[in-house]
């Protein structure tokens, strides 16, 4: 295999591995900004913050690197995606900033504490809802006049966008409640347990509606699920999935082991990931561009990966040891400084 | 007004904003390094509760320039897809670099610069400062590669409309990035000095921290008197060869139209308003030949002028020409004002002077503003290219119409009013609590589970009394 067959297949497994990074990692972070609204009170969005607030950061850099690295090893699969939605970008970004700020000012304010906790849980939503919404376009296939980007600001409109946006933002209040389950104790854990299981059941009957409505979507991306017996040796995926489901339900119930609940839900992020990624393969905006057609010179690719494979281990070993460090339990009145 | 037109006002205005963050934080970590140095080689109080003053305001720009920041990874594939297309692979790779080197420093160095004091020794928190201080001048390294390679490209070939990097050498070190990269350092070294000297000015204004204001006043007068000229210097070496590469621009701000006579060499032109359909100057008052010496360094060079290029390939004459002069002009009011400075501390009347220090106070937003005008010049000087000579601006911009452009500029104008109205206004809210006597780094009631994020440096409330 040739130097351009697999540089590109390469900075695919990366971009997929970032993407992925930040959806379980940043997606629990945004779900307690989901939730945050149905708190009884201020100190328990404090407390609910504060299991977030050392390493919230660092896991949006995540998402940073992933768009850095699209720009550097798929420039025109960049360039699609982002202008075709411009306006859920917009939107994303806007409430990504409104997030940001409002999770280090809310500690530092006292009066204008209420207007952070809503600029918070606002920005939450909106950030989870514009990043559901552009997968589902993704998905969907990019509205596309002439082979270029599409100019209408509602292109990309649809109910299928729509669908797996409220489908992002109900999996990570998911992501975000099993967290709080893990990070807490008593009333809070409580509040997060009583959330769980119909988020649970929620994001089940989201996924289950996306599967049903994947095959008649023009991308054609689930023709390789259904191509002749494919999906006889794909099946352990929904099958896991389906186990996963069971699981997490039985698990948040059962309330033997606090760590459980949130790997479960991490469990059915990462196998949703791996479906829509084979569907998707080899494609990466389907069905315009293959990841060979999008990919940047070999020049190019070859630079940034030299750097990245010196950078990366050394990234994530950071993430590693900043969860060893802030581990276990965040009770009331502690973590953060007032 | 078109899309065009309103997507090049909204990347102005979101990179304006995000650039006043890292330039201040630049010349900030290079200070907070200098600090920390006096502080282990004299052990005097003073410096240590500078250095932690210094460092919450270092903590909260860094955090602003992070958050600004991410507006700008999105910003080019959403409005520039024909950029992005043909350079991505060139300032893809670039600004990964950078994405890379920032997360690499915030995910090492600074945790233990903000958050370290204490648990090791001080010579390890001491390296680490300086690790900071490295560490944004190799952000500075790549983002100026990536932009001066934009105005000088090199390094390259075009295969079927899309660039091919060839030489990266060639690439990263193109003609203008060492130029560059001299001239917007030391710009960012002189803003945080003159943020340095207004802020001791204020106190010594105010009778406050009387001793720290009396010892950064000087820090930042002597710091001036130096970096000043040869900023001045670096920026002549600069146009020269920008004259060189890129005369169009160079001959829009001076507004020169036409060739002068032979023989009689190019007038500086001090003041005037470009009239852009006419091709010439109204209201002009200028010096003859100056042009001539400042540019070429005789008395009767010339320097190609506007009319030499059709008219759709010139910039637009009237913003290059006066953010130039507000460049100049502040230049020389931070020359003049660093050296009288430096005159009147050596006659023992620095602190007599008393208009001294209040020009100090009106000086401190004076490197913002002249780093800004700088990036107009070349900035809107390098139009109708977006990559000179290669593609452009035009054909770089995305199909949004012109109504969604207009709507997503209003956003981020309201969005960036509010979120950084906010932070600016914390900013002068630490500077007007000043240094405080014997701070061991931020507030860490939580000991080791105390967030270690950029913002969490500063502990002053956001709103209320103290």
């Amino acid at each position: 295999m040739d130097v351009s067959t697999w540089l590109p297949v390469a900075w695919f497994a990366i971009i997929g591995f970032g993407v992925l990074m930040y959806v379980v990692l940043d997606g629990f972070v945004l779900g307690i900004g989901v939730l945050a609204p149905f708190a009884r009170d201020e100190a328990e969005v404090d407390l609910m913050m504060n299991t977030a607030a050392p390493i919230w950061d660092g896991n949006e850099t995540w998402l940073v690197l992933g768009g850095a690295g699209l720009f550097a090893a798929f420039p025109k699969a960049y360039a699609l995606l982002l202008s075709s939605l411009y306006l859920p970008v917009l939107l994303m970004v806007m409430a990504l900033v409104f997030r940001g700020v409002a999770f280090e000012f809310r500690f530092k304010a006292q009066r204008s504490r209420r207007l952070w906790t809503v600029a918070f849980a606002a920005g939450s939503v909106l950030a989870a809802f514009a990043q559901g919404v552009m997968l589902g376009a993704l998905v969907q296939g990019l509205p596309l006049a002439e082979g270029r980007a599409h100019p209408g600001a509602w292109a990309w409109f649809g109910p299928f966008p729509m669908l797996t946006g409220v489908a992002v933002v109900v999996g990570y209040a998911l992501l975000g409640s099993t967290w709080i389950v893990l990070k807490t104790e008593g009333n809070t854990q409580q509040f997060a347990r009583a959330f769980a299981r119909p988020l649970a059941m929620a994001v089940l009957a989201f996924m289950g509606l996306v599967s049903a409505w994947l095959p008649s979507l023009q991308s054609r991306v689930m023709e390789r699920w259904f191509a002749d017996g494919a999906f006889w040796w794909l099946s352990p995926v929904p099958l896991l999935a389906v186990a996963a489901g069971i699981g997490l339900w039985q698990s948040i119930g059962a309330r033997r082991s606090d760590l459980r609940p949130f790997l479960l839900a991490l469990a059915l992020f990462v196998l949703g990931f791996i479906g829509l990624v084979i569907g998707m393969w080899p494609y990466l905006v389907p069905p315009v561009y293959t990841i060979w057609e999008a990919a940047a010179p070999r020049s190019s690719q070859m630079f940034t990966l030299v750097g990245l494979v010196v950078l990366l281990p050394l990234i994530l070993g950071y993430t590693v040891w900043s969860y060893r460090v802030f581990r276990g339990k965040v009770a009331a009145g502690q973590g953060y400084h007032h | 007004m078109d899309a065009l037109l309103l997507s090049r006002i909204q990347f102005g205005f979101v990179i304006t904003f995000h650039v006043l963050f890292p330039a201040f934080t630049i010349g900030l970590a290079s200070w907070l390094a200098f600090l920390e140095w006096r502080w282990l080689r004299t052990h005097l109080l003073v410096w240590k509760e500078l250095y932690f003053f210094w460092q919450k305001l270092f903590a909260v720009s860094f955090g602003m320039g992070v958050v600004s920041g991410i507006v700008m990874a999105f910003q080019i594939g959403a409005n520039w897809p024909g950029l992005s297309q043909v350079a991505g692979s060139i300032i893809g790779p670039l600004l990964s670099y950078e994405v890379l080197t920032a997360f690499f420093l915030e995910a090492s160095f600074l945790g233990v610069m903000m958050f370290g004091w204490g648990r090791i020794s001080e010579r390890l928190h001491f390296l680490s400062t300086c690790m900071v201080a490295l560490g944004t001048l190799f952000s500075t390294f790549w983002i100026l590669a990536s932009n001066s390679w934009l105005h000088t490209p090199a390094g390259y070939e075009m295969v079927k409309g899309i660039i091919e990097p060839r030489d990266w050498t060639q690439v990263i070190f193109n003609p203008s990035f060492p130029y560059r990269l001299v001239h917007m350092t030391l710009a960012s070294f002189i803003t945080t000095c003159f943020v340095v000297g207004g802020v001791s000015a204020w106190y010594l204004h105010r009778g406050q921290h009387r001793d720290a204001a009396l010892r950064m006043f000087k820090l930042a007068i002597a710091f001036a008197a130096i970096t000043v000229p040869l900023q001045i210097i670096a920026g002549d070496l600069h146009g020269l060869n920008t004259l060189k590469h890129q005369p169009v621009k160079i001959a829009a701000l001076e507004a020169h139209w036409h060739d002068d006579a032979a023989g009689e060499g190019m007038p500086l032109v001090l003041f005037a308003l470009p009239d852009a359909a006419a091709e010439r100057n109204r209201y002009e008052v200028a010096v003859p030949r100056l042009g001539s010496v400042v540019l070429t360094h005789s008395l009767e060079g010339r320097i190609e002028p506007l009319t030499a290029v059709p008219a759709a390939d010139r910039p637009p004459v009237l913003p290059v020409f006066f953010a130039f002069r507000i460049m100049v002009g502040l230049g020389v009011a931070m020359l003049l004002l660093a050296w009288v400075s430096a005159f009147a501390w050596w006659r023992g009347k620095l602190l007599q002077w008393r208009w001294l220090i209040r020009a100090w106070r009106w000086m401190l937003p004076a490197g913002f503003i002249a780093l800004v005008s700088g990036w107009f010049v070349t900035e809107i000087g390098r139009q109708p290219w977006v990559i000179h000579g290669v593609l452009r601006t035009a054909d770089a911009v995305g199909g949004q119409s012109t109504a969604m452009t207009a709507f997503s500029l209003a956003v981020y104008v309201a969005g960036y009013a509010f979120v950084f109205g906010w932070g600016i206004w914390y900013l002068a809210k630490i500077v007007r609590h000043g240094p405080r006597p014997t701070t061991d780094g931020p507030d860490m009631d939580g000991g080791e589970r105390t967030p270690a994020r950029p913002l969490s440096g500063a502990d002053e409330p956001i709103d209320g009394g103290a």
